[in-house]
């Protein structure tokens, strides 16, 4: 078998990792949590770093009137189909051996990781918007983690970024158009 | 003009401080100038950085052990053990109460003096530590978890339990050896009658190697002397046990007197794989006595008193190879065995020289049969045969040794006010410091095991007269940190301790920290009046009982206002602490209760009862600063007159 074949499987086998591996994390850093707390967010729930992370988020978070972390989401029931959906695809267009469908998955699965971070921007935006106006602290701003990067929100330091799940579905859909190249390179092979 | 005025007054004052300085430095004030420069140096431990090592200062008649880290001296908690804490409701709680039940009932006090590790192999493994009761004889467990006291183990028979705990190599046993000697069992009789008729129990408490729970396995049933202090062998002589007695006249008045006119007390030797034998062939009796077994549960967070019904007795007049006497000169107090089990150290408290036995010499002798007589049917071993050597006059009144991992040995000595190193097998002594002031116990982390630390020494002083600002009458009572690298010892650090810091114990701190325990998970509470929810709170009525299911997390108590209690009921508060983080524990006190507030960790849930005994709305509050808004962690409890027919409601938030 040739080695774009082996290429496009593994993208297409690699996001099934994402059902063990967190896709996205975000941590609270202040002076009283030298050790932050962390939440890390999975195709189908939301875990923590450490045994009451979630809980203590929401302690601190329900000062400023955020609701608590959500147990059940659609996107729970929809992502872990949508993986497994994806993945069949990739190895079919694998088996099928042509190279310009692995640009199509490519195309599918970049449309999806937009769609998908765009859904996530949603719900931080709700999440940060959506205050009791009862709360004990009043904010004059939003309450919103950043989609990426750092950000100083009261006394706390708010980092979001990719864990280890979505660096690998990023490696996995960048994979495609590697193994569309390296198809192309060995059929060029052959002719000559 | 104005700025260089004030800087030229700088300058003057910069120069008289300098001449100041270089005056006081043509003085003999130079050298230890110089010297605490360094030593502040070597005993400071930077703002958020660790202590190298745990320290364990028993407090003596404060009836508690506290925490230190060394070298810093720095003090981290004070763990109730054998008084009631109203800090941490230990013996206020409906919890923790049984734990000081005994035979005698309650009893809020008693007298905590040696604090000892648990070992494996004879290095300090840091699962547990022992410490006695001396005044109602108990011996306590801790658990090097979560720092909390989770055993106490009533000792009958016995009296003033001072030689005692001190683990074996493998933590097989703990010991617990009446400094007063007692009938047996205890009836109305003469004093004057003491002598042959008294008796001095010897009591072994097996460990259970996964649990830690105690037990007495056997008393031996010595003749009535004063057991003073015990160390067991080590190494070649594991197996063994050694008491230091003194009162071996049996006097029973002014004892200061006629119990200091033998030249020579003993060290009982025991061997105690031989009374294990003997426990197996079944040549014990079974004596019907009382005592209570305390053990507290971190499932439950709540402890249990068993009253045990009796316990089994050797007696070592008729069972040969059980006990040996070593004749040691002067009323021994300290009686310590070196790292290799080889030699065993008899401090005469009123005698000018320290005496070594040795373990290779006193086997023979027992093989040898080089006895000089008897006393109760138990053989005394000739001195000359069993005498190692002695240190002569290192100072005045020789109490305790500790040893470092180099061959030295190092003693304090009580009247002259210092502590003495010398050298195992040639006895020679080779550096002398003092101490401010009248030392007791030493401690070497590691000092009294096969593997000593030989880092640091701590002295720990009875008497500091001048050394502190002074608190009227009743000053407090020091440690004294040197540094026992160097040929020569060097004083570091001198600190003031809780209580009487009679003995300690110490263990470097990555033994034990990562360990820790950080919280109690909540679906691991199995407390009968848990409540792990706050949709789950409730208040009931039984008779005259009201039983309040109670909640607390930041920053709120659920229920917080509750109506229908009446004058002349009994509340009991259970509060369980939702808390599931590090370091977030809740307090909480009621306006004219009759105990202590309770302070409570994450997950665990803890009762106090509140009669109360006036009509009208009383608040309740969180005492534990725990967060921005615990000022707001408060609310009320409404009582109506006893025949008032209000029925029991509760709210949070109105709901």
């Amino acid at each position: 078998m040739k080695l774009s074949r082996y290429i496009m499987f593994s993208a297409a086998i690699l996001p099934l990792l994402l059902f063990v591996l967190p896709m996205w994390s975000i941590s609270l850093e202040a002076p009283q949590y030298p050790t932050p707390l962390q939440i890390n967010i999975f195709i189908d729930h939301l875990g923590e770093e450490e045994y009451g992370d979630i809980q203590n988020f929401d302690l601190m978070n329900h000062y400023v009137g955020m609701a608590k972390l959500p147990t059940e989401m659609v996107e729970f029931e929809i992502f872990p189909k949508v993986i497994i959906g994806i993945s069949i695809l990739g190895l079919v267009f694998g088996f099928i051996r042509k190279k310009p469908l692995y640009l199509v998955w490519f195309g599918i699965m970049t449309i999806l990781g937009l769609a998908g971070i765009y859904d996530f921007y949603l719900w931080l935006y709700d999440y940060g918007h959506n205050l009791d106006p009862r709360a004990a602290i009043q904010l004059l701003d939003a309450y919103q983690p950043p989609i990426i990067g750092t950000k100083e929100i009261l006394n706390f330091t708010v980092r979001s970024y990719p864990a280890s799940g979505g660096i690998i579905l990023g490696i996995a859909i960048l994979l495609a158009p590697v193994a569309y190249y390296i198809a192309r390179k060995e059929e060029r092979k052959e002719l000559n | 003009m104005k700025l260089s005025f004030k800087f030229i007054t700088l300058l003057t004052l910069a120069t008289m401080a300098f001449g100041l300085a270089s005056c006081g430095g043509n003085g003999s004030n130079s050298k230890s100038g110089a010297l605490s420069g360094s030593a502040a140096e070597r005993v400071f431990v930077p703002p958020g950085e660790h202590d190298e090592f745990y320290a364990f200062l028993s407090g003596g008649f404060s009836g508690q052990l506290a925490v230190y880290g060394l070298p810093s001296g720095r003090l981290f908690k004070v763990i109730p053990v054998f008084s009631v804490d109203a800090e941490k409701a230990y013996g206020f709680n409906e919890e923790t109460k049984p734990m000081l039940n005994t035979s005698h009932g309650f009893i809020p006090w008693d007298d905590s003096h040696h604090p000892d590790i648990s070992q494996t192999n004879g290095v300090l493994d840091g699962r547990w530590i022992f410490i006695n009761g001396n005044n109602t004889p108990r011996i306590a467990r801790i658990d090097l978890t979560t720092f909390e006291t989770v055993e106490i183990l009533e000792i009958p028979n016995s009296a003033g339990n001072h030689s005692s705990p001190y683990v074996t190599d493998n933590t097989e046993y703990v010991v617990a050896g009446t400094r007063f000697a007692v009938p047996v069992p205890q009836r109305d009789m003469p004093i004057k009658d003491y002598k042959g008729n008294f008796k001095g129990a010897l009591s072994f408490i097996k460990v259970n190697p996964e649990s830690g729970r105690m037990n007495i396995e056997f008393q031996i049933m010595t003749p009535g002397f004063n057991y003073d202090k015990a160390h067991p062998g080590r190494g070649k002589s594991h197996g063994w046990f050694f008491f230091s007695t003194y009162n071996t006249e049996e006097a029973n008045t002014l004892q200061e007197v006629n119990a200091s006119q033998n030249d020579k007390d003993y060290i009982a030797a025991i061997n105690w794989k031989k009374a294990e034998e003997y426990i197996k062939a079944g040549k014990f009796t079974t004596m019907k006595t009382r005592y209570a077994h305390n053990v507290y549960s971190d499932e439950t967070h709540s402890a249990t008193s068993t009253m045990m019904k009796e316990v089994r007795i050797l007696d070592p007049s008729k069972l040969p190879g059980l006990v040996y006497f070593l004749p040691t000169p002067k009323s021994p107090h300290g009686c310590d065995v070196d790292p290799t089990g080889e030699y065993i150290v008899g401090s005469g408290k009123l005698s000018a020289s320290v005496t070594i036995h040795s373990f290779t010499k006193m086997l023979k002798a027992i093989e040898d049969k080089a006895f000089d007589g008897e006393a109760y049917g138990i053989p005394i071993i000739n001195f000359d045969a069993v005498n190692a050597g002695t240190v002569v006059q290192p100072g005045l009144g020789p109490l305790h040794t500790e040893f470092d991992n180099k061959g030295n040995a190092y003693t304090s000595f009580f009247i002259s006010s210092e502590v003495v190193k010398w050298q195992l097998g040639t006895w020679k002594v080779l550096d002398r410091k003092p101490t401010y002031y009248s030392v007791g116990h030493l401690m070497i982390p590691g000092g009294n095991s096969q593997k000593p630390f030989g880092k640091y020494l701590l002295a720990l002083n009875k008497i500091t007269k001048d050394r502190y600002l002074p608190t009227g009458p009743e000053v407090c009572q020091s440690a004294q940190l040197y540094d026992i690298t160097g040929d020569k010892m060097e004083l570091l650090l001198d600190f003031p301790t809780v209580g009487e810091p009679h003995y300690a114990a110490g263990i470097p701190a990555d033994l034990i920290k990562s360990k820790s325990r950080k919280i109690f998970k909540i679906e691991e509470n199995h407390h009968p009046y848990v409540t792990k929810k706050e949709s789950d709170t409730k208040v009931v009525r039984k008779g005259k009982d009201v039983h309040i299911y109670m909640t607390m997390i930041r920053s709120h108590f659920a229920p917080d206002n509750i109506e229908g209690v009446k004058v002349g009921d009994k509340v009991y508060f259970h509060v369980t602490n939702l808390e599931q983080d590090y370091d977030v524990p809740h307090g909480i006190a009621m306006l004219g209760a009759q105990t202590s507030e309770l302070l409570i960790m994450p997950g665990q849930t803890e009762t106090f009862v509140w009669e109360p005994k006036q009509v009208g709305v009383w608040p309740f509050y969180c005492t534990d600063f725990c967060s921005a808004l615990h000022q707001e962690m408060q609310g009320y409890v409404r009582v109506s007159p006893r025949n008032s027919n209000r029925a029991l409601s509760w709210s949070l938030d109105g709901e």
